[in-house]
């Protein structure tokens, strides 16, 4: 009995050990940030760009342009642009000092190459649809590149920017899903899949050398998880927490910093404008002020979060606040209701993605539309792969709801058999004249119209734009507050004191 | 019937059923909504990019031909090729397996270890505290989620004490501590809903096993309660245990996927979830008949071990 009990002790002390063995002490050249969706390789110019962005864009490739931090468009790999008077020929004066990560030099012939790759036949690129007006793509010498248009397209320089358009080079672009090679300041080490993607700073980067030495990339997608493993120490950064109710404890705990900054997905509940009832113009804007939107971004995200009147989202530099056009008024909306001759309300089917957000926020929503006598049967998606065939291909739904994350994605109500099923001559009119814009004050005034014609007519529900809430450990600067575009950039990140 | 050729009839039905779970596994999988090329592609593509991809992910080769090319290479040891990973579909199993394997062992091992003792113990002073204390134990285990244990572990011994990670797996080769100290609350978590149900059929197996005539002749005797227990109840109780540990490996497995995720652990279950939700059709399809593959190979061996603690069985074949 004694002897047994001195084994279990023993084998007691000996896990002890190993769990409190100093494995994650505190390196300040080193960095570990949270990704929660593993990328489907790591390759942003393939397939979505998304998960693979925010491991790979800005930290292992770069493009001709970048967006910054506050969502605007500054030169990268071309140090400079010029765009003639018609808006159909762009000429980029590309940097003469840059080599990928296995050597070969960046020049116009490979920056061509990446360009003609996403708009081939055999592209796989997500996000191809966004550089379709270019029609040819010509190296007039090694450090002079020339777009020429086939329309106007005052967004291409955007794009440019976006990761689905990072420099590749023709060696390495085939593999670069599993091994990438780029012109940024860290190359990928390792790709423990399922993991973690290590990466470590490279020598050869033609711009300041980052702070950090080793970045790592850890996906963990639980929320609960990524704040265990920030509080154990196992994590420095988690750029979005996608647990509202968890970011709390981290506001008042002097050991991280947790900042609510915006973010660019817009929550709206889209409904299917083709089919009665919500081909009632009077039936969508009663429906929206029967929302009284900032209790339900109090309910849904802890407060945090922007109440929104049209699509785009306040870190979008041309938003315009439009929450007044229709706010909450229950009787307003009843008096509308009636007089589209619903005077007792009526059922729908609410096909809601299994996203905690979309659930939530569904629940409350079908609180508010029941004070009008409307009655949601909610109807749980499973997302992505339900929702994507019945409700986004088949357009076979009533009402849904869905973030949308994409940047100056407005356009998006202006596509022919999109899932809201909404045709407005005025409003594709509207992104045309966009498109046609040859200065930015022009693009601007277009897109505060765009916003103000959709406020009115309500294809969707706008309800509020999403938080980033970031939460890194204190002593670390550099980290993005806020999230123009999806990514995770370490090239600025450093450790203070 | 001379044994070789059961033992080859068995083998047979077993390669039988394998082909049929196959077939059905494959048309299920293909029939449940969601594109892969779609759903990796995202909601702005256009229909060329989703052609090339389909194209070159070869989903636009009919039914039949997609599942013999799959079937082919489960013969050669050739799985295919992650829509997603893009590596091969044999490697990912293969690395996943390192993590799941051995945090389903510690989970089996220590459930066994936590209920024999405890339904053997509650068995022999029924109506007793220890009784009460083994259903209580049970009835808790039983009751609440795995994944809802692994939260309340991480609470309590990985954010408040510190002595175990609260997540992820650090690779075997950063060591056998580390390693096996990243394993060891998920385990504990996989295997307490085990441990409640199997503490529950030992004792009502060693009761049950009690009441017979042998055991009360042992007792008539002269042999002590407590020999009587161990020397003639216990191991005539094991059957009913082993069966259970037995049809118990599904609900293992499907419990690891839940748990793998809770600690965000690389194992096989968190492969199938992500590949599942990513619709990397391929990885779910190879994984899913490695799952029946188990379960097969488990419920044989448990036919093996009963027959070895049941000479009666043996007699009957």
């Amino acid at each position: 009995m004694t002897k047994s009990l001195a084994v279990l002790k023993g084998t007691c002390l000996a896990i002890l050990l190993a769990g409190t063995a100093p494995v994650w002490a505190q390196d300040t050249h080193a960095v570990t940030f949270v990704q929660p969706v593993e990328p489907q390789g790591l390759d942003p110019t393939v397939s979505s760009p998304v998960a693979a962005g925010q491991v790979t864009w800005q930290n292992v490739f770069e493009g001709l342009v970048a967006i910054d931090r506050d969502g605007r468009v500054v030169p990268q790999l071309a140090r400079d642009w010029t765009i003639s008077e018609d808006g159909l020929t762009y000429s980029f004066h590309l940097r003469d000092d840059v080599t990928f990560q296995n050597g070969v030099p960046f020049d116009a012939t490979t920056a061509k190459f990446t360009l003609e790759r996403i708009l081939g036949e055999n592209s796989t690129n997500g996000q191809k649809a966004n550089y379709t007006a270019i029609s040819g793509v010509e190296a007039v010498d090694a450090t002079t590149l020339v777009l020429t248009l086939s329309r106007r397209d005052a967004d291409l320089l955007y794009w440019l920017g976006y990761p689905a358009a990072v420099m590749v080079e023709p060696g390495s672009a085939d593999s670069n899903g599993t091994t990438p090679v780029g012109t940024g300041p860290f190359k990928v080490d390792e790709w423990r899949k399922g993991d973690r993607v290590l990466m470590s700073a490279w020598d050869g980067y033609w711009g300041e050398a980052p702070a950090l030495e080793t970045v790592t990339a850890r996906f963990i997608n639980d929320p609960q998880a990524q704040a265990a493993a920030l509080q154990a120490g196992q994590v420095d950064i988690v750029g979005n927490l996608n647990a509202p109710e968890l970011f709390a404890q981290f506001t008042d705990d002097p050991d991280f910093h947790a900042v609510a900054g915006a973010g660019e997905m817009e929550i709206v509940a889209g409904m299917n404008n083709a089919k009665p009832p919500f081909d009632d113009l009077r039936v969508r804007q009663a429906l929206m002020m029967a929302v009284d939107r900032p209790s339900l971004v109090a309910a849904v995200s802890s407060g945090h979060g922007t109440e929104i009147g049209s699509h785009f989202s306040p870190a979008n530099p041309f938003y315009e606040d439009l929450t007044g056009e229709f706010p909450y008024d229950p009787q307003r909306a009843k008096a509308l209701l009636t007089e589209a001759g619903y005077p007792d309300g009526f059922s729908f089917e609410f096909k809601v993605p299994t996203r905690p957000y979309a659930q939530r926020s569904a629940e409350i929503l079908q609180a508010f539309f029941s004070q009008i006598g409307v009655n949601a049967n909610i109807q749980s998606s499973d997302f992505p792969a339900t929702w994507i065939q019945d409700v986004f291909k088949d357009t076979n739904y009533d009402m849904t709801i869905v973030g949308h994350a994409e940047p100056l994605d407005i356009g998006i109500y202006a596509r022919d058999n999109y899932y809201f099923n909404y045709d407005n001559a005025e409003f594709r009119q509207q992104m045309d004249q966009i498109a046609a814009a040859t200065d930015e004050t022009a693009r601007e005034t277009g897109y505060r119209k765009a916003q103000e014609i959709l406020a009115h007519d309500l294809p969707a529900l706008f309800l509020f734009s999403y938080p980033k809430l970031g939460v890194w450990k204190a002593g670390l600067d550099g980290v993005w507050e806020n999230g123009p575009v999806p990514a995770n950039d370490m090239t600025d990140v450093h450790w203070v004191d | 019937m001379t044994r070789p050729l059961t033992f080859l009839r068995s083998l047979l039905g077993t390669a039988a059923v394998l082909l049929i779970a196959s077939l059905v596994i494959f048309l299920l999988i293909d029939a449940a909504p969601g594109d892969p090329a779609e759903i990796m592609l995202g909601t702005s593509a256009q229909p060329d990019t989703l052609a090339a991809l389909r194209a070159e992910l070869g989903l636009d080769r009919p039914l039949m031909v997609r599942y013999l090319g799959w079937l082919a290479g489960v013969f050669t040891g050739d799985l295919g090729q992650s829509y997603t990973y893009g590596v091969a579909v044999r490697e990912l199993i293969a690395e996943r397996l390192t993590v799941t394997l051995p945090l389903t062992l510690m989970a089996t091992v220590l459930a066994v270890v936590i209920s024999l003792p405890l339904g053997v113990i509650a068995a022999a002073r029924p109506g007793k505290p220890e009784d009460g204390l083994a259903s209580l134990f049970s009835q808790i285990g039983i009751a609440v989620p795995n994944f809802w244990i692994g939260l309340l572990l991480i609470l309590a011994f990985a954010l408040k004490f510190k002595w175990f990670p609260p997540g992820g797996f650090p690779g075997w080769d950063a060591g056998f501590g580390p390693a096996f100290s990243a394993l060891v609350l998920p385990s504990i978590a996989l295997a307490i809903p085990q441990a409640a149900v199997l503490t529950r059929v030992t004792r009502a197996a060693v009761i049950e096993v009690a009441n017979e005539d042998f055991v009360r002749t042992a007792r008539a005797k002269g042999l002590s309660r407590n020999r009587a227990l161990w020397r003639h109840t216990v191991p005539n109780s094991l059957l009913p245990v082993v069966t259970m540990l037995g049809l118990q490996i599904p609900f293992l497995i499907s419990g690891a996927v839940l748990v793998e995720n809770v600690f965000s652990l690389p194992g096989i279950g968190t492969l199938a979830y992500q590949a599942l939700s990513q619709r990397d059709l391929i990885v779910v399809q190879n994984v899913v008949l490695l799952f029946a593959v188990i379960v097969l190979v488990v419920n044989a061996g448990t036919d093996a071990l009963y027959a070895r603690l049941d000479p009666r069985l043996r007699a009957r074949k």
